[in-house]
């Protein structure tokens, strides 16, 4: 019997694959020091602590939709009520002085999401699918609207604020400057992703893929679908809390916002976007969410719109997000053959772009005038000054958007072909073999 | 010899439509019993009830003398009874190895756990190694099971049965759809995997079910009219008329 397993996986193998594993943790670790030290201004620390917490958030998130195939809406109210307790918590040990130092109030976040988790889960946890998806609805709604009724607790509209300075300090950091707090969410971050991943490997955690996959034939192996995923909703509601404690940390303040449908929405777009299948996928998503929505919201005024235009891209035309994009390539990099498909992306890239811009331009200009339509028509959006009223505009817009959007098609059918011709001959390579 | 599974006065209904009729029903401990009868008939039902997948409407069914009627599936899967699908029934996603190692888990004690790291479990990977060459998938160890030939698929849907070392275990037409060479290595295989258990398959192809068979049931119109040996079933007169007659005609 040992002959077949060390035939399954040899030891030297196993050695490199765990020092590749090892290798990739030190160098998350080390880039989390070393990244303040690159960027140091006070804005980009603040970007990077909204992604950690975004990471933490999304991962958390995928627990469910990817792991165990749960499409949640309202997973922000395990986020929003471990923000609130976060804050209070902050108020109640300074005020009564106890010896609780800061870094230890995410875990009353994550604490608070297992508890909320534990007791709303048990219910909407019995089936999956769209009743699962129509309970989170109503749970998510509930917990919002309490937020604006029970103004003693949530604050009302303005929420509740916190000092987080005046807490019992270690190593004299008071985490006041930002740099602290960064430290602060780069180590839950660590912490967090590092005990997520290790759930994946788990017996609770391949059987919340099985779970995904086939619930009926999960319970003919012994299992009962609906306790793998009340679980697995306990943990997602935990992961989920200590995100939403570090935002409230972060801004000081929890709100209602932190609870709504919003919060709740842009979790499963960042976690769809980078992709669910992947465990990094959230990750990707995460990063790459924010750093949009920072970045968007200073280029136009209707970036919203095109993170709903960007979502829609991506449900139908790669499911597998950002991350599912990548590793399709894997196979054709590993046959290299990846040079027969590349230059059909520099061909299709072309009107691809023409048509984006030409998409870009009209909607600016719709903008312009649906929305101010009695202001100048001189306007200026993604840094570049346009004449909306132009006609030249408006007939560039449109020979962009319809030539693009016709040559855009062409060009796919060549990618098409060069990803067949590709795997054709990675096909002929394993009959051969 | 104790019974492993008997049913004693079974009945289920849809609505008005009665579709199990008072079935009585022994299997004997470490017998490989085929039922068989023309389409529906109700065998998938019976496994269906057998199994905990539905809950019959009048009637007790026992598990090695412990009634399991009504109880979930999983907790009759936990009390040793083990059942395969008809149509392929696997984790479409996942490797042939995750497949199986699923299988595996809950008898091998881990239930829930998330405190161990799975690949760190020696005899987990010991069963799930065994189970995979026992039907032949080694070399496709990391196939998602989607991806598998429908004899493959096949293959997989008896090892997950198996693989929890369940004692009893309900085969619902294994070798369905399957070439002739491919039927004979899975009879092969069936006989193999369930050395030593209690077997109850369901089978349309009467060489299989003459060749492995001990005892035969015939289920017509959602009774048991005959219940013996082959040679006692292949002579009994109820039968030939009423079923192994219009095969041969």
């Amino acid at each position: 019997m040992s002959e077949l397993t060390s035939r399954v996986a040899p030891a030297s193998s196993r050695a490199i694959e765990k020092f590749k594993f090892y290798g990739v943790w030190v160098a998350a670790a080390i880039l989390l020091v070393v990244l303040p030290r690159m960027f140091g201004s006070g804005g980009s620390l603040t970007t990077f602590s909204l992604i950690g917490i975004s990471i933490i958030f999304s991962l958390s998130y995928n627990i469910l939709l990817g792991q165990t195939g749960m499409l949640s809406f309202g997973h922000a109210v395990y986020y929003g009520l471990g923000g609130f307790l976060a804050i209070h918590a902050i108020n109640i040990i300074g005020f009564n002085k106890l010896p609780i130092p800061l870094p230890l109030v995410p875990l009353i976040g994550g604490l608070t999401g297992l508890l909320f988790a534990a007791l709303l889960g048990w219910v909407s946890t019995q089936r999956a699918g769209t009743a699962f998806a129509m309970i989170s609805l109503g749970i998510a709604e509930l917990i919002a609207s309490s937020a604006l009724i029970l103004r003693t607790f949530f604050g009302g509209e303005a929420g509740i604020s916190a000092n987080r300075t005046k807490l019992l300090r270690l190593f004299d950091w008071s985490f006041g400057p930002q740099i602290q707090i960064y430290y602060l969410v780069a180590a839950w971050t660590l912490l967090t992703v590092a005990a997520m991943y290790a759930l994946t490997r788990t017996p609770l955690g391949r059987m919340c893929n099985a779970v995904r996959d086939n619930p009926e034939r999960v319970q003919f192996v012994g299992y009962n679908p609906h306790v793998v995923r009340y679980l697995a909703f306990c943990f997602s509601g935990f992961f989920a809390g200590i995100a939403g404690a570090l935002a409230a940390i972060n801004f000081e303040i929890a709100n209602s916002a932190y609870l709504g449908a919003g919060q709740s929405g842009s979790v499963l777009f960042a976690t769809y976007i980078g992709g669910v299948g992947f465990f990094v996928g959230p990750i990707v998503g995460a990063i790459f969410v924010t750093v949009l929505s920072l970045g968007l919201s200073d280029l136009t005024q209707v970036w919203q719109l095109y993170f709903g235009l960007i979502f829609i891209a991506v449900v139908l035309y790669a499911p597998g997000g950002i991350t599912g994009l990548v590793m399709m390539h894997r196979p054709v990099v590993k046959a290299g053959t990846l040079h027969k498909v590349l230059p059909s992306y520099v061909i299709a890239f072309v009107p691809t772009l023409a048509m984006i811009a030409g998409l870009m331009l009209a909607i600016e200009t719709i903008v312009h005038y649906t929305v101010n339509p009695g202001d100048d028509s001189h306007i200026k959006a993604f840094g570049v000054s346009f004449d909306a009223a132009s006609r030249y505009i408006w007939t560039m817009a449109t020979t962009l958007l319809i030539g693009g959007f016709w040559l855009a098609r062409k060009t796919w059918i060549w990618v098409g072909r060069a990803w067949d011709e590709a795997n054709s001959g990675e096909r002929e390579k394993g009959a051969a073999a | 010899m104790s019974a492993a599974i008997e049913l004693r006065g079974v009945e289920k209904s849809f609505g008005i439509t009665s579709v199990i009729r008072n079935v009585n029903l022994t299997v004997a401990k470490g017998e490989r019993h085929a039922l068989i009868g023309p389409n529906g008939a109700g065998k998938s039902t019976l496994f269906n009830l057998i199994s905990g997948y539905m809950v019959p409407t009048t009637g007790h069914i026992r598990l090695r003398n412990e009634v399991i009627s009504g109880l979930p599936p999983y907790q009759i899967n936990r009390r040793g009874l083990s059942r395969s699908f008809q149509v392929t029934n696997v984790f479409a996603n996942m490797s042939v190895w995750e497949n199986l190692r699923c299988a595996v888990l809950w008898a091998a004690g881990h239930r829930y756990t998330f405190w161990k790291n799975i690949d760190n479990l020696p005899e987990v990977r010991e069963r799930t190694a065994r189970i995979l060459d026992d039907i032949n998938l080694t070399a496709r160890r990391d196939v998602p099971a989607g991806l598998l030939t429908y004899a493959e698929q096949r293959a997989l849907e008896i090892g997950i049965t198996v693989a929890g070392g369940a004692e009893v275990i309900l085969l619902d037409e294994p070798t369905a759809g399957m070439s002739h060479a491919e039927t004979e290595r899975a009879v092969a295989l069936i006989r193999r995997l369930t050395e030593g258990r209690t077997l109850l398959i369901v089978e349309h192809d009467m060489s299989v079910v003459f060749g492995l068979a001990d005892r035969i049931s015939v289920l017509v119109y959602g009774q048991i009219i005959a219940s013996g040996t082959p040679e006692e079933i292949r002579s009994n007169s109820k039968v030939r008329e009423a079923y192994l007659g219009e095969e041969a005609a």
